[in-house]
């Protein structure tokens, strides 16, 4: 076979994005479109890992044995989710193990809205209502992605991850047609999580350096901004219907766009979350850092009693 | 009201919850993501296991608690888990162990159980021995990879196998509620069942290389609602929300 | 030997009776039997399966891409293996 040249490569390799023609583990691919990938995927692998921590921190505390039983199997399928998407990364050639420990090490990125602590009950709700849904917002165009195994993954995370958001709403239904109590529970929740859900699409497309690139290759299908008014466009009623307010003096339906307009996102707090200073930060890296650490002797003691058996099979 | 068999359903829903809950506690924590998913898969069963028996205990009793009620409103001392069930998670190797322990136990349990004289504890053995079966499986793998593991391993497992096993025999725990339901067909000689706990821990202990304790000291109380200090703080949490916010609905 | 990563297995699903087992995605599992439980709890909790496949992803061995020309094309112009190419008389049936 003739060696083709880097230029018709990337010439063959664009026209097959171009027509839609997805990409597979050992086809050629540019190296930043790997790198772009493994650094999205990873990122988002890590995201539902540090994502069980916030709201597994309420199961041993759940309000009844319906509501712990479903809070525990979201947990444990973002534990899946993780895993799916650890799996698309491996076969970009990035060792589960070693993606990790970069974000272990802190040099990977995972999303920061899991850096806010759940400090009541109704987190769970404005977690799965909010959190949940500006994820499924964020994935379902990715079902679409030009990288087959990613795509493959979001199918099926997008599939699993359809109870999430309805038992959070109906999480939040309850609490606002309870007691005062709970209504001002769940609209301190809303208060709360309302922005850092906003902040989940990433920055606004004029400050976002990989946007224009990941649209080109179809690694990303829709842009920040386009999400996030889709987000608010989608949700303010769903508050409304319910009597819960959404914090946002400047909230307004503008007839003439066809959209809500919102107000601005508090950007330094943005950044600085994402540079690791959120209020659990420094915890969610640690406990995640912890577990690892801890498991060691498990996974070794796996890996040498495997190795005896084969042994004993091969004397 | 039948009490006995009131008594008998919540002892058997108690260990189901409280297990139940211990194990919900690895969630994120776990050694390896594909164990994490395992662990919780195990802590759903049992969250199930204890809604339709704890359902069933409510229906029983006759005075209107739920399933709810029962798991989040009572007092500790009428809690009558086995102490095994409340015993801190510790490393990997002390919840394998004190999983398998259990699971050797509840197998057999939920095998004599089908055969119930009482339609709706035979249904709820059923669903639940398929369950078991599987935790079984998994925990008694467990201890026999880490228990012919590395001597780090070997060493971790066998010392949870020292500590965890004076509350072993608790399992077996007998009085005149159980020879009450015995009498009535409703469930069966622990004796035999004792008889393939102790086969089936043997058989596994020595794949895994382990030693059973020589130390014969038992401890119980459990089953009668005297507890160790541990279930007074797994009772603090699990009963949170119920208690700050009494009568609401969830 | 001992302190690494666990294998990479490829775990492959029969959703039901009567159906192939398709490939569903990968897991990390020290050995094949903790691979099959491991692919249980991972891609059958919404009963996805009736059977379940595990392979030492490095026990597969795959075609290169490069080749696709000449592994697949040559297929193409063969069309007389497909039933389409032949004409029958209007109004035939059982063929």
């Amino acid at each position: 076979m003739k060696e083709l040249d880097i230029n018709e490569l990337e010439r063959r390799f664009q026209e097959k994005i171009d027509k839609d023609i997805k990409i597979e583990p050992n086809d050629w691919m540019p190296d930043n479109y790997r790198q772009t990938l493994i650094r999205q995927i990873s990122q988002h692998a890590h995201s539902e890992i540090v994502g069980m921590l916030p709201e597994g921190n309420w199961i041993t505390r759940a309000p009844n044995l319906r509501r712990k039983a479903v809070l525990l199997a979201k947990v444990q399928d973002e534990a899946g989710h993780g895993l799916y998407l650890y799996s698309a990364t491996e076969t970009l050639g990035a060792d589960r193990e070693d993606t990790i420990d970069d974000l272990h090490s802190g040099k990977a990125k995972y999303s920061s809205i899991f850096n806010y602590p759940t400090l009541s009950w109704a987190d769970m709700g404005a977690i799965g209502w909010l959190v949940d849904g500006a994820a499924i917002m964020n994935q379902v165009p990715l079902c679409r992605c030009s990288y087959g195994p990613y795509a493959r993954a979001m199918v099926r995370v997008c599939k699993e991850e359809s109870f999430h958001q309805r038992q959070g709403y109906e999480i939040m239904t309850t609490l606002a047609n309870g007691t005062p109590e709970q209504k001002a529970m769940a609209q301190d929740a809303l208060n709360r999580f309302w922005w850092p859900a906003l902040m989940m699409f990433g920055p606004s497309d004029k400050d976002s350096k990989h946007t224009a690139q990941s649209m080109a290759w179809k690694i990303k299908r829709q842009t920040n901004d386009e999400l996030r008014q889709q987000m608010v466009d989608i949700t303010v009623p769903q508050a409304e219907l319910i009597g819960l307010t959404v914090p946002d003096p400047d909230l307004k339906w503008n007839e003439e766009r066809g959209h809500y307009d919102f107000g601005e996102i508090n950007w330094d707090e943005f950044w600085n979350v994402v540079k690791g200073n959120g209020p659990c930060n420094k915890e969610r890296v640690e406990a995640r850092r912890k577990a690892k650490e801890n498991g060691a002797w498990v996974r070794e003691a796996a890996n040498a009693y495997a190795a005896k058996q084969k042994m004993k099979k091969a004397s | 009201m039948d009490n006995a068999l009131f008594e008998y359903l919540v002892r058997l829903g108690d260990d189901s919850l409280i297990l139940g809950h211990r194990l919900s506690e690895w969630c994120g924590h776990g050694p390896i993501l594909e164990e994490d998913i395992a662990m919780t898969n195990i802590a759903l069963d049992l969250v199930g296991q204890t809604t339709s028996i704890l359902k069933y205990a409510g229906e029983v009793e006759g005075k209107g608690r739920t399933e709810d009620d029962l798991a989040f409103l009572r007092y500790e001392r009428e809690y009558r888990n086995t102490l095994l069930v409340e015993q801190p998670n510790g490393d990997f190797g002390v919840t394998m162990m004190r999983q398998f322990l259990f699971d050797a136990f509840r197998k057999p349990l939920f095998e004599q159980l089908v055969n119930s004289s009482d339609a709706q504890i035979a249904a709820i053995a059923a669903k639940s021995l398929k369950e078991t079966k599987y935790h079984f499986k998994h925990s008694a793998e467990w201890v026999i990879r880490l228990g012919d593991g590395t001597e780090e391993s070997h060493e971790r497992v066998q010392n949870a196998l020292n500590d965890l096993w004076r509350y072993t025999d608790e399992m077996f725990f007998t009085d005149e509620v159980d020879r009450d339901l015995e009498s009535r067909g409703i469930t069966f000689s622990m004796e035999d069942l004792k008889n393939t706990w102790q086969e089936t821990v043997k058989s596994v202990l020595d794949q895994a290389t382990l030693e059973i304790p020589t130390n014969g000291w038992q401890h119980d109380g459990g089953r009668k609602g005297l507890h160790s200090e541990h279930l007074g703080y797994i009772l603090a949490e699990l009963q949170y929300m119920q208690r700050a916010y009494p009568g609401m609905e969830w | 030997m001992s302190n690494k990563e666990w294998p990479l297995w490829e775990v492959f699903i029969r959703s039901k009776q009567g159906l192939n087992h398709k490939h569903v995605g990968s897991l990390r599992a020290a050995d094949a039997e903790m691979a099959v439980s491991n692919a249980r709890d991972v891609y059958t909790r919404r009963s996805e399966g009736v059977s379940i496949w595990v392979v030492e992803s490095s026990h597969v061995h795959a075609s290169h891409p490069t080749d696709a020309d000449a592994l697949f094309e040559p297929a193409h112009s063969k069309v007389y293996r497909h039933p389409t190419f032949y004409d029958v008389p209007e109004g035939i049936e059982h063929m």
